[in-house]
């Protein structure tokens, strides 16, 4: 920005013009360095959905890295409208007018680079963390690029108007109208939709797919918290779209072999009759509702 | 036909008899011709598809009857209107009317007027009628939002809500500054008699008008449950009202992508004599890029909403599973669409905020050529992110990288106008006018809605927050924040020219204010609420989130009772107390304010040359220390 060295304009009456670009960076720099820590420890902890799965929890660092880069842009300009609102104001009444410069050559390529940098970084972090972390809980559609390692429990999220049910492969395909999943264990969820488009939506455990018709679309999960959790529709799908939830569980790997197992027993007669469990079933036509 | 004397009319023309002016081709006409074009579309559609079709009879619902009803109402009002008449007489061989050079009072704001001036305030006017009722439904939404289980209205009426608040904004606000500022300003900042397509020009406006009236006829067809985003297959299960959201945003697209091409034209071929491009008003810069990204963003939108009219009606599958289709394809036509959509609302609001910034800090603009890049960056940049819309339904996973970088990167070419904005104010003489407080309120508020921008672009982060409250909240704060706060902005500093007549000023002070801090406070909480999981468009919530749904409830009517001060004090100082304005209130060095107000209906008598830009405020400086100020524009 323009040296402060400048003369002033005609029509300055006290004193020479402070040195702006100085006072500012100042001022710019004890703001940032007030509110870092507070982003860091105080807002950053508040901002992800908590703990209850591995996806969860990284989820919750991303927020806080991503809260601490955009903390110097937020006080760079807040804090400078605030000092130019202070000090770059036409005196009551006064008809001064303002240094005529048209820009900066070296202001602006600083900026380009120093930009350009960060949004790179934010890039590359994002797909490190994404990548690394086998699609961080989100839908990665039918062939997700990096598949966690180990044992999975292959869980089939089925959305139509207005719910969700689960079936089980590894069980029989068992299917039930509640979610339970063993603690401590990579789940592969696949999800999947009977008619319009929904999105399978379990807050506490950092996953959101979305189930499209004829579509398998894989995301995992690894829970680490036994706890009950909400799943919740996350697409607009119509107009009970706002009803559409219910309880999951995450359990102990041996309480879930119970429930399963109890599940298989009492379900028996409707597995039967359940079309052969298959990653993606062929919607029924369309029909219209009714009108009210 | 009419008018073939109105090129020889009398300085005193002589009236007509009330009767015979109801006579031919105006509003009224336009209508009764409307009605009559509904009825016969809707009769044709009986015919064609009769009641021997299954889902008829079982649902007394007939999508063809529907939509070409629309269709030749939109049709009988063009015609009322008058439109066809040029193209008949051309036709015929027969001399063009002159529409344009009438200027008979009052009356020309209400019919066809080819009169740039007379457009914009049309404009301005016909987009307000329309954000009106958008803002009543936001109201009702919110209300219903005060307890976390249904009590106003019901599920399907509440859909139907967010659906019409969501479409008509996005609708009508396309043309929300390109309408009414560039219709009206653009030729007088590049000294130009006229747009290049005046006939065009005042048809985007009637297309538009009679789009809000087909979006607004869909409470008498049970509504629509897609929201603004019309999903399928979801909008083909849905009832007829689905056919006016699809009707409407066809008629916005065809609005849309001429008022572009008009924009285009205009810019292009008629600056006047020493108007380089590195002369242009950045407000200009910035209606050309908006044009570009109209001109080829709404005719995807025409497609996609073709597609969906015809899977509805003859059962094509373009979109049905199955059938050959895919669900994917309509989002993917769609956010093609969408995203550049949303750098249409964004881009012209830079545009004015930094047009009125050199003015009101009696500084030229700072960084002008990197301003127009930041612009033509977004421009080209927000063709290449609409994937980012999708990052959690399965399409394309592995190129996620891809739109994460690109959506970050577009953040440059913004970035570009944040300095711009900065470097202006430096050591700038600010003046606390409105205009200026609105200009410095959307830098607050366009920063919150980047930075949020950004936890939104980054995959594993949203996650968490796709299809919550949390993206609601950051799209409202920059289109909102953004979009709405300069083009009040723009009103405040325009409208006095445009009208002659000045605002009052405390009433004014009232708006921004209460508007300003209710925004923040409507908006804001809603993070807070995405974060907490709670989904966009529903209207049953975890009871413990009750608490901050009525406070944001409380902050929006308090927003909108900002907006009725506004209405109030445009109705009280405009019509009431008509205090004359000064000829140039703000001491602009721009075309614009150079001309007399009233402007004269040919708007200069000798085409202007220009010899610089705009901005040539301030006191010279030598170049000193760090660097040499970049070159000036002239």
């Amino acid at each position: 920005m323009s040296s402060s060295s400048a003369a002033p304009p005609p029509g300055e009456t006290a004193g020479a013009e402070p040195n702006h670009t100085v006072r500012f960076a100042v001022v710019w720099l004890i703001g940032t360095l007030i509110a870092l820590p507070l982003v860091i420890w105080v807002i950053g902890p508040l901002l992800g959905p908590g703990n209850g799965s591995e996806q969860a929890s990284g989820q919750g660092t991303d927020y806080t890295v991503l809260a601490t880069l955009a903390t110097p842009v937020l006080t760079l300009v807040v804090l400078y409208l605030a000092y130019a609102i202070i000090f770059f104001r036409q005196p009551k009444g006064g008809m001064l007018e303002g240094p005529a410069v048209r820009g900066h050559a070296r202001v602006q390529a600083t900026w380009i680079i120093v930009t350009s940098l960060m949004v790179l970084s934010v890039a590359v972090f994002g797909t490190v963390r994404l990548e690394a972390d086998n699609g961080a809980g989100s839908g990665s559609g039918p062939n997700p690029l990096t598949v966690p390692k180990g044992p999975k429990l292959p869980v089939q999220v089925i959305a139509q108007q207005w719910l969700f049910t689960y079936r089980y492969p590894t069980y029989g395909g068992v299917e039930t109208t509640e979610l339970y999943l063993p603690d401590n264990q990579m789940v592969e969820f696949h999800v999947t939709s009977l008619d319009v488009v929904h999105s399978f939506w379990a807050y506490k455990l950092g996953v959101k797919a979305d189930a499209n018709p004829g579509v398998d679309n894989i995301a995992f999960v690894k829970p680490t918290k036994l706890e009950s959790f909400t799943v919740r529709c996350a697409e607009l799908c119509g107009v009970w779209h706002g009803y559409m939830s219910n309880a999951g569980k995450v359990v102990t790997p041996a309480a879930f072999e119970t429930w399963i197992h109890e599940q298989q027993r009492r379900l028996a007669p409707a597995t039967k009759v359940l079309p052969k469990y298959s990653t993606t079933y062929l919607p029924e036509p369309t029909k219209r509702a009714e009108p009210e | 036909m009419s008018a073939t004397s109105a090129a020889a009319a009398a300085p005193q023309p002589i009236r007509a008899p009330l009767w015979r002016r109801l006579l031919g081709f105006n509003l009224l006409t336009a209508v009764i011709l409307g009605v009559a074009g509904y009825y016969l579309g809707w009769w044709i559609g009986h015919l064609i598809n009769g009641p021997s079709f299954e889902y008829e009879t079982a649902t007394d619902e007939n999508d063809v009857a529907l939509l070409l009803g629309y269709t030749f109402g939109v049709i009988g009002f063009l015609i009322g209107l008058g439109f066809a008449n040029y193209p008949i007489s051309r036709l015929l061989g027969r001399p063009a009317s002159l529409r344009e050079k009438e200027s008979d009072g009052i009356g020309r704001y209400f019919g066809l007027c080819t009169d740039h001036k007379v457009v914009g305030i049309q404009y301005l006017v016909g987009i307000g009628v329309f954000i009106f009722v958008g803002g009543v439904n936001a109201m009702l939404i919110r209300a219903e939002l005060l307890h976390p289980v249904p009590t106003l209205i019901g599920p399907n009426q509440y859909l139907s809500l967010v659906g019409m608040h969501g479409t008509m904004m996005m609708g009508m606000m396309t043309s929300g500054i390109l309408g009414p500022f560039a219709n009206y300003l653009v030729p007088l900042m590049i000294g130009a008699r006229r747009m290049a397509f005046p006939r065009i020009e005042a048809l985007t406006f009637w297309l538009l008008m009679a789009a809000g009236f087909i979006l607004v006829s869909t409470i008498f067809f049970g509504g629509f449950p897609t929201g603004w985003t019309g999903y399928a297959p979801l909008n083909e299960e849905a009832v007829m009202g689905m056919d006016s959201y699809i009707v409407f945003f066809a008629l916005v697209g065809i609005s849309m992508a001429l008022l572009g091409l008009n924009m285009m034209a205009t810019i292009i071929t008629m600056r006047a004599p020493g108007l380089t491009w590195s002369r242009l008003p950045i407000f200009v810069w910035s209606v050309f890029a908006t044009a570009v990204l109209m001109v080829l963003a709404a005719p995807m939108l025409i497609a996609t909403l073709l597609m969906a009219a015809l899977d509805r009606t003859i059962d094509t599958t373009f979109f049905v599973t199955g059938g050959g289709g895919s669900s994917y394809l309509f989002e993917n036509l769609f956010w093609f669409f969408g995203h550049p959509e949303v750098y249409i609302l964004a881009l012209p609001g830079f545009g004015i905020v930094l047009e009125i910034l050199p003015v009101f800090t009696r500084k030229p603009l700072w960084g002008y050529r990197l301003a127009i890049s930041g612009m033509l960056g977004v421009s080209l940049m927000s063709f290449f992110v609409w994937q980012h819309h999708l990052f959690v339904s399965g399409i394309n996973a592995d190129l996620r990288p891809f739109y994460m970088l690109s959506t970050e990167i577009i953040s440059v070419p913004t970035g570009f106008i944040f300095l711009c904005f900065i470097g202006t104010l430096w050591r700038g003489r600010m003046s606390f006018t409105v205009p200026m407080l609105f200009c410095l309120a959307w830098a607050f508020n366009f920063l919150i809605g980047g930075l949020s921008g950004v936890v939104l672009s980054d995959v594993p982060t949203d996650t968490g927050l796709h299809g919550s409250f949390f993206v609601m909240a950051h799209f409202h704060y920059t289109i909102v924040g953004g979009l709405i706060f300069s083009f009040f902005a723009g009103i405040y500093y325009w409208v006095p020219k445009m009208t002659g007549l000045r605002f009052n000023e405390m009433l004014a002070k009232w708006h921004f204010w209460l508007m300003f801090i209710s925004f923040n406070s409507t908006f804001m909480p809603l993070f807070a609420l995405g974060l907490e999981g709670m989904p966009r468009r529903v209207s049953t919530y975890e009871p413990s989130l009750q608490g901050l749904n009525v406070w944001v409830s409380i902050s929006a009517f308090v927003l909108g009772f900002s907006l009725l001060i506004f209405v109030f004090n445009a109705v009280y100082s405009l019509i009431f107390v008509r205090e004359p304005a000064e000829a140039n209130p703000w001491r602009s060095k721009s075309m614009e304010w150079q001309v007399p107000t009233p402007v004269p209906v040919n708007n200069f008598e000798q085409i202007p040359v220009f010899d610089s830009d705009p901005y040539d405020y301030g006191t010279p400086v030598p170049a000193v220390g760090g660097g040499q100020p970049a070159a000036a524009g002239a």
